[in-house]
């Protein structure tokens, strides 16, 4: 087997072969998520259609489409637009971080006639594309060395640093950990992860000593303590920890939530819609749900370990990882174990940028996984 | 192959990576189904008590206050329709500012209402009801309803609120209701709920406070699912209150109206009473003040003209006003007298104009004196000196005590509060107070109702309802409480001879009808309810030794404050009595004795009223089945 015949094989595959190539089953699973995500949308409208449900079928079928779309697109035309992707989506947050400064206040988005483009979601797709891309032209083992550790880390910081500016800490978090998580599978030596742990650690502890300014801390302890400022900076936590208590172990029913129907929950249909779901569906709903993307996320490892190219590996990891991030730092939050960040929760929040994102995502893992016996060259495409 | 053994050793770490890291996952995943466990299956009662607290809330419902009426059924205290305004800010058109502008073009609206409401506004949540105006004008109320089309945000409401429609007449008796205060709070016992009402009206005087609990109902419940700012959704539950008991009094209100019309210029006291039951038909008190003022909240101005009157029109004089008997109390003198054996009704004593005790000279009233005077003809002129004498041979101990038994120096228990007990002296208090023995001269002023005896109008009614009926009857204003009848004992008989009794009477009778009797100018001539009674002055200043000498000024002449007090116990008819009264005037001595006309023409009234056949509206029990 040589790396000519697998790219000469893979230019002749038909459009018919990549789609029966496709996991059905992970699109199933996908979209049952979803599905549970209508429902409880449904219901958070107090039993309509409108105004979320509706909207967000529409958005998932394209998001389908976009899926399908990118999976056949061959991995290589993907490895080709990595770095161009990763230099756009810098362009753009520059130039929202530009616009916002310049006046028009602080904003997150471009106006492209009827979509609203939100650079650092593009950001999180073009990071991993990116770096997968160094990565993967690396010797084995040459990301340890100072030179390639220190493109990789800026590549990573650029944007992250970019992103706190806006200020957006969940995302900005979500690219660090994202990145570093790629960097750690690519086999980054373990006489640096250690130290970077450490120096992070230390970071945290000097920051909440000396650089916090006391109602910063404040929001930091209410957080740990929501009961004492039930109605202020607490209610968001105190109140979500009430839904989901309050649901027990098999729910109120759907249609039933009292905490979501009153209002009592905030943000029910975007942030705070896995409290929701443990209000009407219970303890046994809500670990199901979690078993479902448990269950994606296992997809996600093996298709990962199919691929024969490590961009292949790299890509579909970072998706996978990155799904894991969204479902982690959203649980953590809504349960009370870290401070409110804006992460939604992934296929179930309401909100168009975030689930094409996803979408955007698993179309990215799928043509890893249709495209997994394709030997990629080491620093071309060899397409584009 | 080194590049083939590169490629296996770079799949092999990123294998053993990923696994390291799908362990990672997998702890996360643990974490939070962990955490979902504690959350929904540990914890889940308690948050979903806190979830049930979140939306359930309990609305209390004000029960209709219970009326006040007059033995005949007429309605003394209402719940009358308060036409009110109410304006929601989240549905009016363009902001309240500009709703309020367009509302004044309708209604009334002077700019204190209009700060209040923006100030309101500004402070409250915008889907609940800011009041903007209460007790509407029909006219303005009906003319509102018909521009509701163009007044969004505009809410017409029907409430309640407390209405007197005799104003001042029964001030005292009924008293009024006012919003709950902090004070009223902290003595409440019952913990009723309403009392925290926003709104709430509790009695604070006269019948509205003795029989608030009963009056005020209990109130009813709503319990409401709301969301989280506070709007009701829907109502879950609802137990309805129950509507306060209806009170009806002994006051006959046309006569207690007469009555009040006649003395409202005066500072006075005065009851009417029957003198078998008790049952006061009017008890009245003047100045005095709009109770429907306390309801909607007094106003500095208003409270600087109750409380700076020197008529008082706060004091209830009725019950609380201190008044020396002057000569009414030598009835009481009379009878102690009588019964100690001391006198018969013919025992005679001189009166020269003055009786000389030691060094002191005790006056009459007449100058020149009355010559000899007996019992009969003592009580018909008032003779002092006649008096003077008697007291001297009753001694100050038996004079007290017949005193007490006929209802003075102790308070009658009457159900209104603030009630004051008069005082009747005696030796040993004396000897307590000023360290000092006592006087002759003091049981002879005793002796005609001066000196350090005190008593209230209403006492002075049960003085002459106990020496017309022979009865120790107390005075009472509820006859009914909703359909229960107030229980009470049957009085006791006087332990007063018969005999002794029937003298004060005739001598009574003879004052008010005979030629020279002190209240022979304004006797009742028809002669089926002809009065008897008792004229009394009672001295305000100290008279000197040159006045007297040069002739004692008249109290016409005298300023307002210095003229002496006019009261009158009476009773009628003469020879079956039926009603007893009481009037004091203060500084109301006058030559006219305005006091004696009007006990004439209250107790006419009120017999005349009687034999109209009028049947009281209340529960005839056996003791009404007397009338």
């Amino acid at each position: 087997m040589s790396t000519h015949s697998y790219s000469r094989e893979a230019r002749i595959v038909p459009i018919r072969q990549k789609l029966a190539d496709i996991d059905w089953v992970l699109v199933g699973l996908i979209g049952l998520i979803a599905s549970a995500g209508f429902a409880t949308l449904y219901s958070a409208a107090g039993g309509s259609f409108s105004p979320w449900a509706g909207p967000q079928m529409v958005r998932f079928a394209v998001g389908l489409l976009l899926l399908g779309a990118i999976a056949c697109v061959d991995l290589r035309v993907w490895m080709g637009l990595a770095y161009p992707a990763y230099a756009v989506s810098m362009v753009l947050l520059v130039a929202v971080e530009i616009a916002g400064h310049v006046g028009l206040g602080a904003q997150r988005w471009i106006e492209l006639g009827p979509l609203q483009l939100q650079p650092s979601e593009l950001m999180k797709i073009a990071l991993i594309l990116a770096l997968a891309r160094y990565l993967h032209g690396l010797e084995p083992g040459a990301i340890s060395r100072p030179f390639h550790l220190m493109v990789a880390a800026g590549m990573i910081a650029a944007p992250v640093v970019l992103v706190l500016m806006q200020p957006n800490l969940g995302t900005a978090m979500l690219l660090a950990l994202c990145g570093g998580m790629l960097l750690f599978l690519a086999g980054l030596s373990w006489y640096w992860i250690a130290p970077a742990v450490g120096a992070v650690a230390i970071a945290a502890s000097t920051a909440w000593e000396f650089v916090l300014h006391d109602y910063q801390k404040a929001r930091v302890m209410t957080f740990l303590n929501p009961d004492s400022d039930a109605l202020g900076a607490g209610w968001n936590i105190t109140q979500a920890k009430i839904a989901l208590g309050s649901g027990g172990i098999i729910g109120k029913g759907f249609l039933g939530g009292t905490q979501s129907r009153l209002n009592f929950l905030p943000e029910k249909q975007t942030d705070f819609v896995l409290p929701m779901i443990g209000e009407e569906f219970g303890f046994l709903g809500t670990v199901a749900l979690l078993g479902l993307f448990a269950i994606v996320i296992a997809y996600g490892i093996g298709i990962a370990m199919r691929s024969r190219s490590q961009f292949g590996r790299l890509l579909a990891m970072g998706i996978t990882v990155n799904f894991f991030l969204y479902i982690m730092i959203n649980g953590l939050m809504v349960m009370g174990l870290i401070p409110v960040v804006g992460i939604p929760m992934p296929l179930i929040s309401y909100g168009g940028s975030a689930m094409m994102t996803v979408m955007f995502g698993f179309g990215l893992l799928m043509s890893a996984h249709v495209h997994r016996r394709i030997d990629v060259p080491r620093h071309s495409s060899g397409i584009i | 192959m080194a590049l083939e053994e590169k490629h296996k050793s770079r799949y092999g770490t990123f294998s053993r990576r990923a696994l390291l890291l799908s362990g990672g996952m997998t702890a996360v995943f643990g974490l939070l189904a962990g955490r979902l466990y504690q959350l929904q299956v540990l914890d889940g009662d308690r948050y979903l008590t806190q979830a049930e607290d979140n939306r359930i809330n309990l609305r209390l419902l004000t029960p209709p206050r219970g009326r006040i009426l007059d033995r005949f059924g007429t309605p003394l205290a209402n719940s009358r329709r308060n036409y009110r305004v109410l304006m929601v800010p989240e549905q009016t058109r363009g902001g309240v500012k500009a709703a309020l502008d367009t509302l004044a073009q309708v209604i009334p609206l002077n700019d204190r209402v209009r700060a209040r409401v923006l100030k309101e506004a500004v402070g409250g949540k915008s889907f609940l009801p800011i009041v903007v105006a209460e007790n509407l004008e029909w006219d303005d109320f009906a003319r509102l309803n018909l521009e509701l089309p163009y007044l969004p945000g505009v809410q017409p409401d029907v409430g309640e609120t407390r209405d007197y429609p005799y104003t001042e007449e029964l001030a005292h008796v009924l008293g009024y209701v006012a919003a709950v205060s902090p004070d009223d709070k902290a003595r409440d016992e019952t913990g009723d709920p309403l009392l925290d009402l926003p709104g709430f009206r509790l009695g604070k005087r006269g019948i509205e406070k003795t029989y608030d609990e009963k009056i005020r109902g209990h109130a009813g419940a709503s319990r409401v699912e709301v969301n989280a700012y506070g709007r009701v959704i829907r109502e879950l539950e609802r137990v309805p209150g129950r509507s306060g008991e209806d009170v009806y009094l002994t006051i006959d209100r046309e006569l207690q109206s007469f009555m009040y019309q006649r003395l409202k210029d005066d500072s006075a006291g005065a009851a009417v009473m029957d003198v078998e039951t008790g049952d006061l038909l009017a008890l009245v008190s003047t100045p005095g003040f709009d109770p429907n003022a306390f309801n909607v909240g007094v106003t500095p101005d208003q409270w600087k003209d109750l409380t700076g009157n020197d008529h008082k029109p706060l004091v209830n004089k009725a019950l609380a006003g201190f008044y020396p008997p002057g000569s009414t109390f030598k009835t009481v003198t009379a009878l102690a007298a009588l019964e100690a054996g001391v006198i018969t009704p013919d025992t005679i004593f001189n009166c020269s104009g003055a009786f000389s005790l030691g060094s002191h000279a005790f006056h009459c009233w007449k100058k020149g004196g009355h010559g000899p005077v007996d019992l009969r003809q003592g009580l018909k002129v008032s003779c002092d000196c006649y008096f003077y004498q008697v007291a001297l041979k009753v001694g100050i101990d038996a004079l007290q005590a017949s005193a007490r038994k006929l209802g003075l120096g102790a308070p009658t228990g009457i159900e209104i509060p603030g009630e004051r007990s008069g005082f009747i002296p005696t030796p040993e208090w004396k000897r307590k107070t000023f360290k000092e023995p006592w006087q002759l001269g003091e049981t002879l002023v005793a002796g005609i109702g001066q000196g350090y005896i005190l008593t209230t109008p209403l006492q002075l009614c049960v003085l002459a309802a106990r020496l017309a009926g022979g009865m120790q009857v107390n005075p009472r204003l509820v006859h009914s409480v909703g359909a229960e009848t107030v229980a009470r004992g049957n009085p006791e008989p006087l332990p007063f001879a018969p005999v002794s009794l029937a003298a004060v009477r005739e001598a009574m009778v003879a004052t008010a009808n005979e030629p020279g009797g002190t209240a022979y100018a304004w006797r009742i001539t028809e002669a089926p309810f002809a009065m008897a009674g008792k004229t009394g002055t009672a001295q305000v200043r100290v008279i000197s030794a040159e006045e007297r000498a040069t002739g004692i000024r008249s109290n016409e002449s005298l300023p307002w404050k210095l003229r002496d007090h006019g009261l009158f116990i009476g009773f009628a008819p003469a020879d079956k009595p039926r009603y007893a009264c009481a009037i004091v005037i203060e500084h109301g001595g006058l030559n006219s004795h305005p006091n004696v006309q009007l006990a004439r023409d209250a107790l006419l009234l009120a017999q005349k009223r009687d034999i109209l056949g009028r049947r009281p509206a209340y529960p005839v029990t056996a003791a009404d089945a007397r009338l």
